[in-house]
């Protein structure tokens, strides 16, 4: 079976001054279909870098990136992303965010309106629509952006600590929501994040990375069934979890894991 | 839904929320302040010309003025002087704003054009007077080039801002979503950069209008500058007042005119 998303001994440099650093260092992982995997690691890991470069918004300076098969050369609509920033064109309504991928496609007016309303619902944003970013709070502004990067529907989504400006509160309710969302429209998500326990919340799959240079480190399988809510949060099985992961970010050693195949 | 109630905390500003009530003792109070504020200056300059200062009062400046827009002289000046602002200031700007444009978005084009413009922007339009009549002749061609050149040099740069400013991540935004080159220039590059292109488009203006009078030096007929100039040589300082209260009105009506224009244009930002 081919993997989803295929990583294969991914090098990324950037020239600092006279020195060169290393942000990704060899890294090769394979991903399979509608797998959620969460990356969890220390700043400068790495781990947005490998985003960018899934994203097609970053070129590696050695190895490849493939998606269906196929190399990654640029943006492409089939995989969405979602950034920590919201991104959201400030001078469009929610519904004007939302149908932005598909103007772009040359889907038209009334199928559009039709495709971001029920995304649009989806998130549960119907009553702002028609709602300026500016009168948004955070989590609704990050909830638009979900939406409008599902409604180009793409198969991959790409987030980049997408709730990681949000108080802890609201994250918690967005995790559960992003699940709720997922569950209903599978899709295959790599999520970054620095926070374990949203890692371990979300995920099929945890890969923990390492700094300097930025590498896997770690690959925690998290075997337990969705739909999961506030039970699973306070499960045992839930805290065995959290640990291992919380002890792979904050005690690394100098190892690296073997490269990661998708999970059978 | 949970999150709905930190909307009503967070996104409406205050001044939406604020009752009638205090809405108009909010607005009430600085327009009487400007009432007062006017009328105390008007009151000072009374005094002042009653004093034995040389200058008119005001009632000898009304009685002028009512005069000159009896004897349709005013109008003439106004239409004459508007006229030249506004050619120069829309010339300028739709000059300003695709070269603005194109500099921030192509290197090359920057490169080319920004010596030149950093060039004039360091002389004075009034200066270029001398150099744009002997090339121009004395018609409306100088008059208007200067206010051109003035409203231009001010909204290029801000327009150029704007496109270098405009957030990598919506760009990368619009990228993903699927946009190209093109699609990304009209969607994200140019309704980001409109609030800098207005803030060019006001200094432009006040720009203009800073180069007019002395534009109207350039062997005019009619207009503001000229007719307070030709009262300078009859010593008639009322129509020298007239003048430049006409001036200062008209500047303050255009400016509202694009603040207004702003408003509308840009009321998606978040302002602090």
């Amino acid at each position: 079976m081919t993997a989803k998303i295929t990583v294969q001994s991914v090098t990324k440099t950037f020239a600092l001054g006279k020195d060169t650093f290393t942000a990704l260092d060899q890294v090769s992982l394979d991903i399979a279909d509608n797998e959620f995997i969460t990356v969890v690691g220390p700043s400068g890991c790495g781990k947005s870098t490998l985003m960018n470069i899934l994203a097609g918004l970053e070129e590696p300076t050695a190895g490849r990136a493939l998606v269906d098969g196929v190399p990654v050369s640029g943006p492409g609509p089939e995989r969405g992303v979602i950034f920590q920033q919201y991104a959201l064109f400030p001078w469009l309504t929610v519904r004007k965010n939302v149908e932005f991928g598909l103007k772009t496609a040359g889907v038209g007016k009334a199928e559009r309106r039709e495709r971001a309303q029920h995304f649009i619902d989806l998130v549960g944003l119907g009553d702002f629509a028609d709602a300026l970013p500016k009168m948004l709070s955070g989590g609704m502004r990050q909830r638009c952006a979900i939406a409008r990067a599902y409604a180009v529907n793409p198969s991959i989504l790409l987030m980049d600590e997408p709730f990681g400006a949000l108080d802890a509160l609201t994250r918690v309710k967005l995790q559960e929501q992003l699940l709720d969302t997922w569950s209903q429209e599978q899709r295959t998500v790599l999520f970054i994040t620095h926070d374990v326990d949203e890692a371990v919340f979300l995920a099929n799959r945890v890969i923990v990375m390492a700094a300097r240079p930025g590498r896997i480190y770690d690959v925690v399988e998290v075997d337990l069934p969705y739909p999961r809510s506030e039970d699973f949060r306070l499960s045992p099985e839930f805290a065995d979890l959290r640990n291992r992961v919380w002890h792979s970010v904050y005690h690394q050693d100098g190892r690296t894991a073997a490269p990661v195949a998708a999970r059978p | 839904m949970a999150v709905i109630s930190d909307q009503t905390a967070r996104g409406a500003k205050p001044r939406d929320r604020a009752g009638g009530r205090t809405r108009a003792r909010a607005v009430g109070l600085p327009l009487l302040l400007n009432a007062v504020s006017v009328g105390l200056g008007i009151a000072v300059w009374w005094a002042l010309a009653l004093a034995g200062l040389k200058l008119p009062t005001p009632p000898e400046v009304v009685t002028q003025a009512i005069t000159l827009i009896g004897n349709g002289t005013l109008g003439k000046d106004v239409l004459a002087s508007l006229t030249r602002v506004l050619i120069g200031f829309a010339l300028g700007t739709a000059a300003a704003v695709p070269v603005g444009f194109l500099m921030g978005w192509y290197a090359v084009v920057r490169g080319l054009v920004e010596p030149w413009i950093q060039f004039f922007r360091t002389v004075p339009p009034l200066a270029i007077i001398p150099l744009a009549i002997v090339l121009m002749g004395i018609g409306e061609a100088p008059k208007i080039f200067v206010i051109f050149l003035a409203a231009f040099l001010a909204c290029v740069i801000s327009t150029f801002q704007g496109v270098v400013n405009v957030d990598r991540t919506l760009i990368n935004a619009a990228r993903v979503l699927g946009a190209k080159d093109a699609g990304i220039f009209a969607r994200v590059v140019v309704p980001a950069s409109t609030p800098f292109i207005l803030v060019g488009m006001r200094v432009g203006l006040g720009s203009a209008w800073a180069t007019l009078v002395a534009a109207e030096l350039i062997a005019a007929q009619q207009g503001l500058g000229f007719r307070m100039q030709n009262a300078q040589l009859y010593y008639d300082l009322p129509t020298i007042f007239v003048g430049l209260i006409s001036i200062g009105i008209l500047g303050l009506l255009m400016d509202r005119i694009l603040l207004v224009a702003e408003r509308k244009l840009t009321g998606w930002q978040e302002r602090r």
